[in-house]
């Protein structure tokens, strides 16, 4: 219970404070003040809500249900959420009150912390996907999917092209914002666990309408398919090229840069973000500069203050909803600069030597992974090369996953067909993938 | 200051991962040829970096912080430490749902305070942010339509006075938008709403209180007419922070509508985002919502109609644990004491302000109100921006500027109810020094700010030279 001589919490005037200022500019009460709403628009009586509480019991209840849930101590379930290590100055640097309570940087002269930091965020994002450009963030990687395939849409192109072995998560996302906005989703087959090239080649050839085709870069099987292929066929025919990236595989796999992509996307929760039951995640949107004008979301820019010193704004802000209203190129207002903030620190803290280190472990640790399942019987489902992720077939998924969540470990996700997608991070020792492997040979 | 970039140097860095303990792989595919110039740091430098950038932000915990329709409030410490507990940061979203059962019990908890709060049936919690909640209202508004074979409708209503997110949400959702002026008191024109109504309005958009920071007092009429055309009323919430225990948007009229859990309940806005937009829906809607959702600790479903996904997984959860702290702290009495204080601070800044900055509408407002420095600007060259830039110097951050675009050199005021009245009293004294200055020295606010790391920019160059990162 609230004590009751406060008002409420985090109201700082007493009572006798309040009707001192409501007198003061000439009303009786609150009823007083209120009187202007419609009385039939009020609500009669209390909300339905428990009483206010005091933090020790908030505490307590937000903790019991923290503690309802069930955290692993290994994992090896990825699937578009990855279990990465967060350094210690992820945390420290990202939660001072002063990144965590600004807002929208909207007033610069007092806001150059929070722009300077985007505009680090966004050099280090184009410098990791080798892309001309990066906006300021998007919600997550399946919402910035969806709003990079509508950057193409116009009177002439309005047919989305989707990969097959796209995460069908993303897919949805892409679907729901193409109802939205009228646009045709169109989805490439597979073969063999990557994009089929004679069927993607033949659909876009056949259609005048095609705006973009997106692929998945390493796909939703673990597969690093053949970007540069896709990319020739999909600019052979005269279509814009949008790879969705896992963010760290550029530690190591070709740029979407050095590939030719147009615009490059993915989920940024791999850079220093925890796993959180699924957000708030990071959209990462990066772009040939040719699109500047087309990209949605915040843009932060360098410039000048009138003594000629450097500084940062909001910039290109014609193409935002504050500005353009129902012309502008998107509706996004808040991103997620605070997950924009943690990724920028996460890169500092690692650096180009960490970044290559840590797409090394990832992709040493998964085909070890692979290697040992193999011997017990638990077989690759496909050829392609891989980096974190990999599918195995497995003769009962329910009953290995169970006998290793029985341990604390959160076995890989079972698809639709039985097989089993596996993640591997620098988080899995040699040690945990033994363990793995061991109750697999034990279960079969 | 340097960029991080500068002050790297070759060679340094810091330790963060282990040694391989496998043997090393990688695929054989082509690898990347371009280095990734990512800064090289000790962690010392890296902390004083950040801890020099901290400083040249401006927080709640800063200073008086009265950005009209954003709604600055404390954030308070224990809605932090609940959202960093490792029983809800470490849980994997495609963990099996026996597995996560706290937290699904956390969304249904949330999702039947904000039910009781704004008087819907359901709440979706997959939109990420408050703009990303209108584009989700919307579907509903146009799965509604569609399921009824109702395809003519592809007009959404809104008022001059609308957040410009609301327009460009309409052209999201496929729909063309339909302006319709506000009248002499700043609601709803009631003829203009009439003449515009008809076979093919899908639905208007409203925020009420609305961006001039009154209660239409029509609401009940408004509301009545589009249902009767067959529209939809969609209630933008991001005033809420004026009505809430006080109105309920469902109460009167709304059939949809988003919530901003980082404006009115207080999950911090983290210098733009991570947000929550919480999409409010009435039961004839629920069909079509999005997203997968486990109800009672048991396996996930969709909605039978679902019109799809607006985030990969379940919305932004850490900001949903956030939210749910701040209404068990708050609880029935706290949720409508929080609105009454809200609307009190706002009406004593602006009976102590109306004097010497106009009103834009000289009347009881509810959260926030509007100056128009239009006589100010014609009669003293002093613009609503210059104003804003000697705040500055006050060590307060300026109120939202030229907006609601129905009001000319708008200065858009929101000081929220967690502020003294020492701290208005104070703010007022700087509005009313600067009025000073602006009859006695113009030139001197025009010149303003003095005291912040950067004068002002330029932003005509920022936009005319586009440097969007840094060159190495």
């Amino acid at each position: 219970m609230i004590k009751e001589e406060i008002v409420a919490t985090y109201i700082p005037n007493t009572r006798e404070e309040q009707l001192a200022m409501l007198n003061e500019i000439g009303y009786k009460d609150f009823d007083d003040l209120f009187k202007h709403i419609p009385a039939d628009a009020k609500v009669k009586g209390e909300l339905n809500l428990p009483s206010g509480k005091s933090e020790l019991e908030v505490d307590a209840i937000v903790q019991g249900l923290a503690n309802k849930n069930v955290v692993f101590r290994s994992i090896f379930r990825g699937a578009g959420a990855y279990n990465h290590y967060v350094p210690a100055t992820v945390d420290a640097i990202a939660n001072k009150e002063e990144f965590l309570t600004a807002y929208t940087p909207y007033q610069a002269e007092i806001s150059q912390g929070i722009l300077q930091s985007i505009f680090e965020y966004q050099t280090m994002v184009a410098e990791l996907t080798g892309m001309d450009i990066a906006n300021a963030s998007m919600y997550d990687g399946a919402s910035a999917a969806a709003e990079a395939c509508n950057m193409f849409k116009d009177r002439k192109h309005s047919t989305i092209y989707v990969s097959d072995a796209v995460d069908k998560r993303i897919l949805k996302v892409i679907e729901t914002y193409s109802f939205g906005r009228n646009t045709k989703v169109c989805v490439v087959p597979s073969k063999d666990g990557v994009t089929d090239k004679a069927a993607l080649k033949e659909m876009l050839e056949a259609d005048a309408e095609s705006a973009c085709f997106l692929m998945q870069y390493p796909n939703f099987n673990g597969i690093v398919e053949n970007a540069d292929e896709l990319c020739q066929i999909t600019h052979d025919a005269d279509t814009k090229f949008i790879m969705y990236v896992q963010p760290l595989a550029l530690g190591a796999l070709k740029t979407p840069g050095e590939i030719g992509a147009d615009v490059c996307v993915g989920e940024g929760q791999p850079l220093g973000l925890g796993l959180e039951f699924g957000g708030p995640y990071l959209g990462l949107l990066a772009a040939n500069a040719k699109f500047m004008r087309q990209i949605p979301g915040r843009l932060i820019g360098e410039t000048v203050d009138s003594k000629g010193d450097r500084g940062f704004v909001l910039t290109l802000q014609a193409r935002e909803q504050h500005i353009r209203r129902e012309k502008a190129s998107s509706n996004i207002c808040s991103n997620e600069a605070l997950c924009a903030l943690r990724a920028g620190i996460y890169l500092a803290t690692i650096g180009p030597k960490g970044l290559k280190d840590v797409a090394t472990l990832c992709s040493s640790k998964a085909h070890y992974l692979a290697e040992e399942l193999g011997k017990v019987g638990l077989k690759l489902a496909y050829d392609g090369e891989f980096w974190n992720e990999f599918v195995t077939t497995c003769p009962d998924a329910d009953k290995l996953l169970k006998a290793l969540g029985d341990k604390g470990i959160l076995g890989g996700l079972k698809l639709e067909d039985g097989n089993i997608l596996w993640a591997c991070t620098e988080m899995n020792t040699k040690a945990d993938i033994d363990e793995v492997v061991a109750i697999a040979k034990e279960v079969f | 200051m340097k960029l991080i970039f500068e002050k790297s140097i070759p060679g340094r860095g810091q330790q963060i991962f282990p040694a391989c303990d496998v043997p090393e792989v990688l695929p054989k595919v082509e690898l990347r040829k371009s280095v990734a110039h990512l800064p090289e740091i000790s962690e010392n430098e890296m902390g004083r970096h950040y801890t020099a950038l901290a400083k040249r932000a401006h927080g709640v915990n800063d200073g008086f912080y009265p950005l009209g329709s954003c709604t600055m409030k404390h954030n308070p410490r224990i809605n932090e430490k609940m959202a960093s507990l490792p029983g809800f940061t470490k849980l994997h979203p495609l963990q099996p749902a026996c597995s996560v059962k706290g937290a699904n019990e956390l969304i249904t908890g949330l999702e039947k305070a904000l039910c009781e709060i704004t008087g819907m049936d359901g709440v979706t919690f997959q939109p990420a942010a408050g703009a990303h909640g209108e584009f989700t209202g919307l579907l509903f508004i146009k799965s509604y339509h569609e399921s009824r074979g109702d395809h003519e409708r592809n007009e959404i209503i809104v008022p001059d006075s609308a957040h410009g997110t609301n327009p460009a949400s309409a052209t999201m959702a496929g729909y063309k938008t339909v302006e319709i002026k506000s009248n002499d008191k700043g609601m709803v024109d009631i003829e203009s709403l009439k003449a515009h109504l008809g076979p093919k309005t899908a639905g208007l958009m409203l925020t009420n209180p609305n961006t001039v920071g009154l209660f239409d007092e029509n609401i009940m009429e408004i509301t009545k007419l589009v249902h009767e055309a067959g529209g939809l009323c969609y209630y933008d919430g991001a005033n809420l922070n004026a009505v809430m225990g006080v109105v309920r948007p469902a109460d009167i009229g709304f059939d949809v509508i988003h919530m901003n859990l980082h404006k009115t309940f207080s999950t911090p806005h983290g210098g733009g985002g991570p947000g929550s937009g919480p999409c409010g829906y009435k039961a004839f809607l629920a069909p079509f919502a999005p997203g997968l959702v486990s109800r009672d600790g048991g396996e996930y479903t969709r909605a039978e109609k679902s019109f799809g996904n607006m985030t990969g997984f379940y919305g932004n959860f850490l900001v949903m644990v956030k939210a749910y702290t701040y209404i068990l702290t708050l609880g029935k009495e706290g949720i409508p004491a929080a609105a009454k204080n809200a609307v009190l601070n706002a009406n004593y800044m602006q009976e102590k302000l109306k004097d010497l900055y106009p009103v834009a509408y000289d009347t009881t407002c509810m959260h926030e109100f509007v100056l128009c420095l239009e006589e100010i600007h014609k009669n003293d060259k002093v613009s609503a921006l210059d104003v804003a830039k000697a705040l500055l110097d006050y060590g307060i951050h300026p109120p939202t500027m030229y907006f609601p675009l129905i009001v000319h050199e708008a200065l858009m005021i929101e000081p929220t109810e967690t502020e003294t009245k020492e701290t208005l009293d104070e703010a007022i004294t700087a509005f009313r020094e600067i009025y000073e200055q602006i009859k006695n020295a113009p030139e001197a606010v025009c010149a303003c700010p003095q005291t912040t790391p950067v004068l002002r920019l330029d932003e005509v160059k920022a936009a005319r030279e586009p440097v969007l990162k840094y060159q190495f």
